[in-house]
Formats: C-alpha cells, sequence, structure tokens
C-alpha cells in the first residue's frame, strides 16, 4: 500500500507547509458527499491521529486515515495549472466513474 | 480533474461548495486582487503574467478597454480614457468642480448631484468607471480559482467618507460582486503582516505611493484595530523623486530649465531607472539622450539622498505631526509597515527608520501588501478559517451626531467605536405645540455643528401637540460593517418615525478630513468654552420662551400692570445679556435673577393652578380634617 507525491507536488506542498508556519505534512483522505458518491478531502496536518497511516515521499509526510486508504491506495498527487488556475489532483487508479467536475468520484 | 487546495485542518469544502474570496485593493493608479490558496495569501496574475492592474479605463465606441492598453492610450485619447476615478468617486459635482480643474475630461451638468463624465460611449459616472475595474479582477479572480467567488474585500483609505465607501460599494455590486465589507487600507496591510494576531499595541503604516503619501496610526486594542490619526500629501510621492533626479541631470547636462516636453520625458525615464538601480547597487552611470548629444554621468546612492531628503522630510513632518494628533510618543509605535513602490528606495527606509526609531517591515512586497491583507481578511469572513480565528473589526474614524439647539454637536456614536454599532438617545421638543423636528446629522469631532460636516437633514413630522420638553423622540444611529449610516427618528408615544440612509452626495478633500480631527484637538479648549457659551444662551432662550408663555395665558389675572411691567423689563434684561455677553456665567447670573424677580408670579401661579384644580370639589374630596377653608 503507498501514496506518492510528484516531484511538483511534493515540493508545492513543502512551501506552502513553510509559509504557514506550522504542520508536519498533507493528509489525503476522502469523505461521502457530492454529486457521484465521494470527495477528496486536501488538508494540512497537525496532528496526526492513532488511526492515520503515514507515508513519506520525497521529504513530504503524507497522513492518511486508514479506511480512507481503502479508496486511495496507489494514488498519485500531482501538482498542475489550467489556464490561469492552478492547484493539487488525485490520480486515482481505483476511479471508475467520476462526475463532470471531477470534484467527487465512484469505485 | 478538478484541482484542489489545502484546507486548514477539518476545513474541506464539500464539491462545489468552495467558499472562494478575494481581497482587492482598488487603488488610485493601479489596482490588484489577491487570494489565499492552500494557506498562501498572494496576488494573481492575468493572463500575461501581470500581478499590477493599471485603474485605467479607455472608452470606445465599439467596448471598454481597461489596464495598460487603456492607460497607453491615455495621451492620445484624454477624453475618453479615464485615470485616478478613485479621486472622484462618491464626490458631488460642486466638490468635483474644485479638483476637476486639474482633470482632462468633460463633466455633464446634469440634474443629479453625481457627476458624469462624458465620453464617445455615452455618460459614464465615476462609480462606472470603478466598477469596469473591478469587473475585470473578478474576472480574473474567477478564472484563477477556478469558480464563482462567493465574496470581495475591498479597501479604502482610512479618510474615506461614508459617500466614498457607499459609492464604492455600489461599484462593486454593478460589477456583480458580493462585498464582504470594506477594509481600511492602513489595516489591510497591517493584518498582511499579522499584527492583528499580535499583543495588543500602537502601530504606524507608512504609505509612499508614486503620487500620494498617507500616513496613519493604528491602534490594536482586543484584536480591534483602530484608526488614532491619519495625515497624509495627495500630491507627494516617488514620481517627485524622479523629477528632482531628472531636474539635476538636465542640470548637469547644461540643458537646464529649458529642456523641451520630449526630453523632459526621457529624463524621467532615465531617472526612473537610476532610482530602481541604486536600490541594489551603490553608484551607477547615466545616459541622457539630448537632441545634439548624449550626456554620460554618474550618481551615487549618497548624491541621490541629497536630491530626495527634502521629498522624505516632508513626509517624516507628517508623520510627526499624526504621532502628535494620536497623542503617541515615536518610541510607543511596536511596528512600522511600509506600503507603496517608493519605499522600495533605500532611503525613505533609512529615514524612516530613524524616525521611529526602529527598522520598518519590509519583507511584504510593499505594492501587494493591502491586496494581500485583504485576502487574508476575505479567506476568514468566506468561512474557511476555524473559527478559534479571531474576526477583524475596524472602527468609524470620525463621530456621528445630530444638531441640537443653538448649533451645537450631540454625538450620538463617538470615534473609534467598533463597528457594526446602533446606538439611541431621546431628544425633545423644545416649544409648546412643536409638531416637527428637523434632524441634521453630522460628523466630525467639533462642538458646534458650523465646525463639523454635514452629512444629511431630514424632518420628523406629525409629532402629536405637547408642552415642550414632554414628547420623546428617539433618534438611533445604526452603522453597518462598511461604516454606512443609516439614522432613525420616532416619536415614542405616536410612533410617527422618518428615517434617512447616508448617500453619496456629500463629501470633503481628503485633506479636510484628516485636517478635521487635528482641528478638534487644536481648538479643544476654545470649543469647550463655545459650547458652554451657548448652552446658556439656549438655556435662556428657553426660560424666556416658558416665561411668554405663561405671561400670555395668565398675566391679565394675576399681575397688576406695574407688576407685569417690571417682569418684562426683567425679561429684557436676560434677552439682552443674553444675545450679547459672552461669557456663560453672566448669562447663568442673569437667568437666576430673572428667576428671582418672577419668584412671586411663580408663586401665584402655583396658587392659582392649585385653586383651579380643586375648584368644583369639595374641601372633604382631599381631606377628611378641616381644611383651610378652600372651596368653601
Amino acid at each position: 500500500m503507498a501514496i506518492t507525491l510528484t516531484e511538483a507536488a511534493a515540493s508545492r506542498v513543502q512551501n506552502f507547509l513553510d509559509s504557514r508556519g506550522k504542520g508536519v505534512g498533507v493528509r489525503l483522505g476522502v469523505k461521502t458527499s457530492g454529486c457521484s458518491g465521494l470527495a477528496y478531502v486536501l488538508e494540512f496536518v497537525d496532528d496526526v491521529d492513532d488511526d492515520d497511516q503515514v507515508f513519506e515521499d520525497r521529504g513530504v509526510k503524507v497522513v492518511i486515515d486508514k479506511k480512507s486508504l481503502v479508496y486511495l491506495d496507489g494514488t498519485e498527487l500531482d501538482y498542475g495549472k489550467e489556464g490561469l488556475n492552478e492547484g493539487f489532483k488525485f490520480n486515482n487508479p481505483n476511479v471508475k466513474d467520476q462526475c463532470g467536475c471531477g470534484e467527487s468520484f465512484k469505485i | 480533474m478538478a484541482l484542489l487546495q489545502i484546507a486548514e485542518p477539518g476545513q474541506s469544502a464539500a464539491p462545489h461548495e468552495h467558499r472562494l474570496a478575494a481581497g482587492i485593493d482598488l487603488g488610485t493608479t493601479n489596482s490588484l486582487v489577491a487570494s489565499v490558496r492552500s494557506g498562501e495569501a498572494q496576488t494573481l496574475a492575468d493572463e500575461q503574467g501581470e500581478h499590477l492592474l493599471p485603474s485605467v479605463v479607455r472608452y470606445l465606441p465599439a467596448g471598454i478597454v481597461v489596464g495598460a492598453p487603456a492607460r497607453d492610450a491615455a495621451a492620445r485619447d484624454p477624453l475618453n480614457t479615464i485615470s485616478s476615478v478613485k479621486r472622484l468617486i462618491g464626490r458631488a459635482v460642486d466638490e468635483i468642480a474644485s479638483i476637476g480643474s486639474e482633470l482632462p475630461y468633460e463633466f455633464v451638468t446634469a440634474d443629479s448631484s453625481v457627476p458624469r463624465l462624458h465620453t464617445v460611449a455615452g455618460d459614464v459616472t465615476p462609480i462606472e468607471v470603478s466598477a469596469e475595474i473591478l469587473k475585470v479582477l473578478g474576472e480574473r479572480a474567477r478564472a484563477t480559482l477556478g469558480g464563482e467567488l462567493s465574496g470581495v474585500v475591498i479597501t479604502v483609505p482610512a479618510y474615506f467618507d461614508d459617500a466614498q465607501r457607499q459609492a464604492t460599494k455600489d461599484a462593486a455590486r454593478l460589477a456583480g460582486l458580493h462585498v464582504y465589507r470594506l477594509l481600511n487600507e492602513p489595516t489591510a496591510a497591517a493584518v498582511a503582516y499579522g499584527l492583528d494576531r499580535g499583543a495588543d499595541g500602537v502601530h504606524a503604516i507608512y504609505d509612499l505611493g508614486g503620487g500620494t503619501f498617507d500616513v496613519s496610526v493604528l491602534r490594536l486594542n482586543k484584536g480591534v484595530f483602530e484608526v488614532m490619526a491619519t495625515g497624509g500629501d495627495t500630491a507627494l510621492g516617488g514620481d517627485d523623486f524622479d523629477a528632482a533626479i531628472a531636474s539635476w541631470m538636465l542640470h548637469e547636462a547644461g540643458v537646464g530649465d529649458a529642456a523641451g516636453r520630449g526630453v523632459m520625458r526621457h529624463a524621467l525615464d532615465v531617472a526612473r531607472a537610476a532610482k530602481e538601480a541604486l536600490a541594489h547597487a551603490d553608484t551607477i552611470t547615466l545616459a541622457l539622450d539630448l537632441p545634439d548629444r548624449t550626456w554620460h554621468g554618474e550618481l551615487t546612492r549618497v548624491q541621490m539622498a541629497e536630491l530626495i531628503d527634502p521629498l522624505i522630510r516632508k513626509t517624516i513632518t507628517t508623520c510627526r505631526r499624526v504621532l502628535r494628533d494620536a497623542g503617541v510618543d515615536s518610541a510607543e509605535i511596536e511596528d512600522v509597515v511600509m506600503v507603496g513602490g517608493s519605499t522600495r528606495t533605500l532611503r525613505v527606509r533609512e529615514k524612516v527608520g530613524e524616525f521611529f526609531g526602529r527598522a520598518p517591515l519590509v519583507d511584504i512586497d510593499p505594492d501587494r501588501v493591502v491586496a494581500i491583507g485583504a485576502a487574508i481578511q476575505a479567506d476568514v469572513l468566506a468561512g474557511n478559517k476555524p473559527n478559534d480565528e479571531m474576526l477583524l473589526l475596524d472602527v468609524n474614524p470620525l463621530s456621528l451626531g445630530i444638531e441640537t439647539m443653538g448649533g451645537l454637536t450631540e454625538k450620538i456614536i463617538p470615534r473609534n467605536t467598533t463597528i457594526p454599532v446602533a446606538r439611541a438617545q431621546e431628544f425633545t421638543t423644545f416649544k409648546d405645540g412643536q409638531s416637527a423636528m428637523a434632524i441634521h446629522v453630522v460628523q466630525g469631532e467639533r462642538e458646534l455643528v458650523s465646525d463639523c460636516r454635514s452629512l444629511a437633514r431630514f424632518e420628523l413630522r406629525g409629532i402629536p401637540a405637547m408642552v415642550a420638553g414632554a414628547a420623546r423622540i428617539r433618534v438611533t444611529f445604526a452603522v453597518d460593517a462598511d461604516g454606512l449610516l443609516q439614522v432613525e427618528a420616532r416619536e415614542q408615544t405616536s410612533g410617527v418615525s422618518a428615517s434617512v440612509e447616508i448617500k453619496p452626495s456629500y463629501g470633503l478633500t481628503d485633506d479636510e478630513i484628516t485636517g478635521m480631527l487635528q482641528a478638534s484637538i487644536a481648538h479643544a479648549q476654545e470649543d469647550m468654552d463655545v459650547r458652554r457659551l451657548v448652552e446658556e444662551r439656549v438655556e435662556a432662550q428657553r426660560v424666556i420662551e416658558a416665561l411668554n408663555a405663561a405671561l400670555a395665558s395668565d398675566a391679565d389675572e394675576l399681575l397688576s400692570a406695574d407688576e407685569r411691567g417690571a417682569i418684562e423689563a426683567a425679561l429684557a434684561r436676560l434677552l439682552q445679556t443674553a444675545e450679547q455677553s459672552q461669557k456663560p456665567a453672566e448669562i447663568e447670573a442673569a437667568i437666576k435673577q430673572l428667576e428671582k424677580d418672577c419668584e412671586f408670579y411663580v408663586e401665584r401661579r402655583m396658587n392659582s393652578n392649585i385653586r383651579k384644580a380643586m375648584a368644583g370639589h369639595r374641601v372633604d374630596d382631599f381631606s377628611k380634617e378641616d381644611g383651610p377653608g378652600a372651596g368653601s
């Protein structure tokens, strides 16, 4: 089981953590809501919980709760640009179907 | 798939419920939009990578152009290219007449008090011009953040009055933006440096732009920034540095004041480049193209300092005055925040640091710091922060009140009250049977209405007939989060009411507004004296009014001709004293004297009233014991 980051995503996360001035890493997760089943969670981590699993890739700690890991195993976090907009992308191999906007998905 | 941003722990938004918010610095020369993304506040760039949007709008028959292309066309097409519209927004026609002479635009005379500018695309108001700038920034934010904005925070100068603030909000509405609130520019700069999360204390914000200078002293008190004093110069900035350097170069080159427009323009460009280069080097070489030759020279940091020091000194003098107005010593200033591109000049930082006795804060790009503070505030208001992060409040910069008898101001909301706020006070009628009351809303610190700024007038009509002093009229002042004022007057027994919302039809020049605070301090004693004098005069008038009413009703019955003559003579003496004396104590004594002269009359009236009240009743109605023969 593993979660990975692209070089671009890793350096962005590190920059954002540095400018925020606190936090141990980035949390990936899923929650049940949205127009097509599940939605991604992407948050700063100040505290690691007991049922969290911690991965480290390219020097960045990725925190994920065990329930979410089932849906996200093998995911690569990427950072990209679309026109003026830029942000993080989940490349999740488990996804079977997603809503048009891509903010929620089904497996 | 959609691009995501990192949220604060527990603050991940549900899909399609991202609360996108932006901060907008709507500047005189340039404007900026910023937003907090993945916990970091950044200004947003356009497709060309430019962050600054020149605040210039050009009207063409085919459409509207905003930004750099409009600015570049300003010289060719001055009538249809509107720049520095911030100087016009929220101003009335007659106010613009005083500053309009410097502006190249054609003003249309209309019946409305809002000025209109004539362009080939039709007549436009300053609000519409500002809205065009805001539309471009709003669109940039939508494109960059990837969705609709839930709201924006727009910054305005601390000295902006209600009319200018309302007009700015109107412009945002016209641009399709929801305004969470307006934020004072110096407050935004302080927020950008996180000073609102620090300990309570006093901070100075030094803002030197291209053409304007502002300095503000803020006090952070329990998470609230109060503007203690502001000051500035609307015609002093980095452009003046360039002019001083250019003039020196032309003098060195032997051209002197005889330079033509083209040479002058070129010299200013060389001067600006030299100024910017000297931020990184001690000495630079200069090359100035003249019609017949190229002049070569050298400029050192020390030389430049000599040239611009007189200008910097002017800003320091203003800082000193603002500190004095705020009643603080430079040693009490905790932090000095640098805002505006001209604070990049090292000599400015050095001199400001020297004056305040500490190194100024310069880490955040001084052109962007206001927009960044606005973005941080917008992010909090959008609800993207955990609840324990405090909500920054603002204060009203000048006291708000109404005019009372004798032309005195009664302050209802004192300055530096945190807003939003609502305060009410009860007033009463001055004359018997008074059926209407004029409410005159004023803004300012002085005791006399004539020294304050008139905001609005309205009338409360339909007050039921009552004796003077019996009516209870409740006047409520409500200021919303943007500093906009609503005033309501309601007569309590009958419920009749009238209200007014302060509309953008009044205003003052920047200097006058900043001057108002200073004047109130300079004239404090004098104002006190005048207030006492006017109060005594009003009291004298009230006594005269009441006595006249009494004489008219029962003097014939109760007084002999001689007695009446004596009272009328005493009355005339008070009237004369009240009108002519400059000493409150004298008027007070005259009132006492009149009361003494009339004592016997007052006593008789009282007895007569008691008799009237008892007439028709038997003594037994009042007392079971035997009374003193009354009623028999």
